[in-house]
């Protein structure tokens, strides 16, 4: 099964186009205040966040995914569901 | 930080355009001449930007029977239909509008926006699954929300996208609704609905359509869409508006299923507001059968937008999407359109100036909306004068002057 350990590197790899300003991705980076990623990059993160893992995310939870470790969490549970 | 403090940068984006010398923020039509012309600015001012596609505004049938009404049945309902009572003319138009559709059950809304959070919420609640456009018009958006439903977005007409979100839902995807616009808002692209139908269908799902801009538009009967691509019987419910096509205000959704009917008890939007008023009512029956029997505004409605979209092509314009009556120029830059938007309007052309982040992928967009009643002296009148302001596409920086 997937869990969070194996998730979290595949995740900083898709993310990594976005980071180019702040250089490194932690697991603590708030994806919109730091990552500055306005509502059409998320959509289109989340997208492909969608086809790598074969998951949906519901619009519903994403006012609780703040930073990578949220999200990693996040699809953890779409995964286990 | 005060609950004030948000809005610090919704004001630092408003004066950055105003340093543009240029307020798109507070556009007055000072007067309203007919469907196609008004004054802004003391300026004699062609409207582009309007929806009233067929024209019907002025219709004087429309006026007349809005005039009828006022005289008959008051200015206003001062309540709900649930908790004042209807009018016999709320079930008079609930009863013309599932006629025009050939649906048993209609529903009629205070505007189409409530329409929409109205059935929306009403059909999809907890434990349920909603699979939206991702270009969904707002109304939409916080329909699904309103309900409690679990809401998933699948990519922009993407039906692949679609089906893939539906064959992840396994068994859910028989408690799931579809939701989808027949021409989206924005950009005047249609729904793949043809294929939408099929999956939909394959996975057991429910399909909604919103017709607001398709009404009166497209379809032999001028049904929409849905009608247009012969998939009627494959649509579960459609949503719309009268604020477009029919001239006036409100929203309605249609439906072959008998349960549609207790939306009515259990719909917030339809419960906890007031009922539209009767010279509304009256007005919009009267479009309704306009519409029905005279399918030559619809022609001419085709007609003029075919004659705005060659127009702008040929001056250079990258155009949003196929032809229609929703014609979007899109423009590299915000600043440019700002630009052109004001350039426009010193001509006596207005047009909806549209930028992020309320348009698709960031565009900035010139949008014209087209109606059967612009005459061929106006359009040619419009198109003279976007290639005006065309020139300053080339220019790095756009100057204002006109
Ligand atoms: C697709 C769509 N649905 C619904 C609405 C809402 O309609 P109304 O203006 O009647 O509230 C609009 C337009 O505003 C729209 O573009």
């Amino acid at each position: 099964m997937t869990t969070y350990p194996d998730i979290l590197p595949q995740l900083l790899e898709t993310l990594k186009p976005y980071a180019k300003k702040i250089g490194t991705l932690k697991e603590t980076t708030d994806l919109v205040s730091e990552l500055g990623l306005d509502s059409l990059q998320v959509m289109q993160v989340l997208l492909k966040i969608e086809d790598q893992f074969d998951i949906s995310i519901p619009l519903n939870n994403l006012p609780n995914i703040r930073t990578v470790k949220d999200l990693g969490m996040e699809i953890e549970m779409l995964l286990k569901a | 930080m005060s609950l004030f403090s948000k809005f610090l940068s919704i004001q630092q984006a408003r004066e950055e355009i105003l340093q543009s010398g240029i307020n798109p923020f507070h556009l007055t039509i000072e007067k309203i001449n007919s469907p196609t012309e008004g004054v802004i600015n003391g300026r004699q001012t062609i409207l582009v930007g309007t929806n009233n596609y067929l024209g019907l505004t002025f219709h004087p049938d429309c006026i007349q029977a809005g005039q009828e009404a006022i005289a008959q049945e008051g200015t206003g309902t001062t309540g709900s239909r649930m908790a004042n009572g209807s009018f016999s003319s709320h079930n008079d138009l609930e009863r013309a509008i599932a006629d025009f559709y050939g649906m048993p059950h209609a529903i009629v809304f205070s505007t189409g926006y409530q329409a929409n959070l109205g059935v929306l919420s009403a059909l999809a609640g907890p434990g349920d699954t909603i699979l939206m456009d991702g270009d969904s018009h707002a109304s939409i958006y916080d329909g699904c929300r309103l309900g409690g439903a679990e809401v998933l977005r699948f990519k922009h007409n993407d039906v692949p996208d679609l089906e893939k979100k539906l064959r992840r839902l396994g068994n859910r995807s028989q408690r799931t609704l579809v939701i989808v616009e027949g021409i989206y808002s924005m950009l005047g692209d249609r729904a793949p609905l043809k294929e939408i139908v099929e999956i939909k269908l394959k996975y057991g799902a429910t399909l909604v359509v919103d017709e607001a801009h398709s009404l009166g538009v497209l379809g032999k009967r001028g049904r929409g869409l849905a009608e247009e691509v012969g998939v009627e019987e494959g649509v579960d419910c459609i949503v719309g508006t009268f604020s477009k096509s029919l001239g006036s205000t409100g929203g309605f959704g249609v439906s072959i299923h008998p349960e549609f009917e207790f939306i009515r008890y259990t719909s917030r939007p339809y419960i906890f507001t007031a009922s539209p008023c009767p010279s509304v009512v009256a007005s919009t029956k009267v479009s309704l059968r306009i519409i029905r029997e005279t399918p030559q505004l619809r022609k001419q409605l085709w007609e003029n937008a075919q004659t705005l979209y060659d127009g702008l092509q040929k001056i250079g314009y990258t155009l949003g999407a196929e032809v229609g009556p929703v014609i979007a120029a899109m423009i590299p830059s915000k600043e440019q359109a700002l630009g052109m938007w004001q350039g426009l309007l010193e001509q006596g052309i207005y047009v909806n100036l549209m930028i992020p982040p309320a348009t698709p992928n960031g565009e900035s967009l010139l949008r014209c909306s087209v109606s059967a009643a612009h005459t061929p002296k106006q359009l040619e009148t419009i198109i003279q004068c976007f290639a005006n302001v065309h020139s300053s596409l080339k220019e790095q920086t756009p100057s204002l002057q006109t």
